[in-house]
């Protein structure tokens, strides 16, 4: 029952982090000659249409937990498509990565506040008041 | 890549654009310097960059996916410096040209913008991580 008590927002949260770190990445690499900026497609890999399988936790000792067959989903980076050549072939754009972050930070955001509220909604449903 | 890896990452940036900050203000201050040997002027040094691999097994993203920035070394510009006639200069050589580093102020100074914003920008990131990070820690409370 509470396998899917979160519904999309848990690996849409671990997606989110690692988006968060690709796109810092791009950041950094901003001044590196032939650097291609990449990205993670969202729509495709909470689909599940893309992608291996998801990669499930392999246990090695009987005293370890399993995890569920959710695991992380395995997410597929992409090249991002240059809005201008650059001489030196980076394709990093300053003002795209930043207005990625800051969509990616409010849909971290928007997650953690639903993981929150289904967290309390749970605590009151066991505490009974 | 977790969101850990962020400090890395743009640590690593930090690091880079500081170099090249250095090397920006040690080609300006020199920019006017005069030698009567070519050999011997000073001339503009800049710092290479290069995407460091993401080595770890841990990776989820694949073996493809790049972690940071690194600093390959530092090379000088093979410009030709500048010849002049100053037959009166102390430094002149026997015909009485003095040769004047070929540091360009002007491209300086926009390496030195184009580092503070990178700067700016990576500074950001490392803070909205933090702030995430912290958020996610105290989730449920």
């Amino acid at each position: 029952m509470f396998d899917n008590v979160f519904g999309i927002h848990e690996p849409a949260l671990l997606l989110h982090g690692q988006r968060l770190s690709v796109l810092a990445n791009n950041m950094a690499n901003a001044d590196t000659p032939n650097f291609k900026a990449r990205d993670i497609d969202f729509a495709e890999v909470l689909s599940g249409s893309q992608g291996d399988a998801p990669l499930p936790v392999t246990v090695t000792n009987a005293a370890h937990i399993s995890m569920s067959d959710g695991g992380l989903p395995a997410a597929d980076l992409k090249y991002r498509n240059p809005y201008q050549a650059s001489l030196d072939g980076n394709t990093v754009e300053m003002p795209v990565e930043q207005a990625a972050f800051a969509e990616n930070n409010v849909r971290y955001q928007a997650s953690l506040n639903f993981i929150n509220s289904q967290i309390s909604l749970l605590q009151y449903a066991i505490a009974g008041q | 890549m977790s969101l850990f890896s962020v400090f890395n990452v743009a640590g690593s940036a930090l690091n880079a654009q500081t170099i090249r900050l250095n090397t920006t203000a040690s080609n300006l201050a020199n920019s006017e310097s005069v030698s009567g040997d070519p050999t011997q002027v000073y001339r503009g040094r800049h710092p290479v960059f290069q995407a460091m691999m993401d080595d770890s097994d841990t990776s989820d993203l694949g073996q493809d996916a790049s972690a940071g920035v690194r600093v390959l070394g530092i090379v000088e510009s093979t410009t030709p410096p500048t010849m002049s006639y100053q037959p009166n200069n102390p430094q002149a050589n026997k015909d009485g040209y003095v040769f004047t580093s070929n540091v360009n102020p002007i491209e300086e100074m926009t390496n030195m913008i184009s580092a503070n914003r990178s700067f700016s920008t990576n500074v950001e990131a490392i803070n909205t991580a933090r702030d995430l990070l912290l958020k996610t820690i105290s989730m449920g409370h």
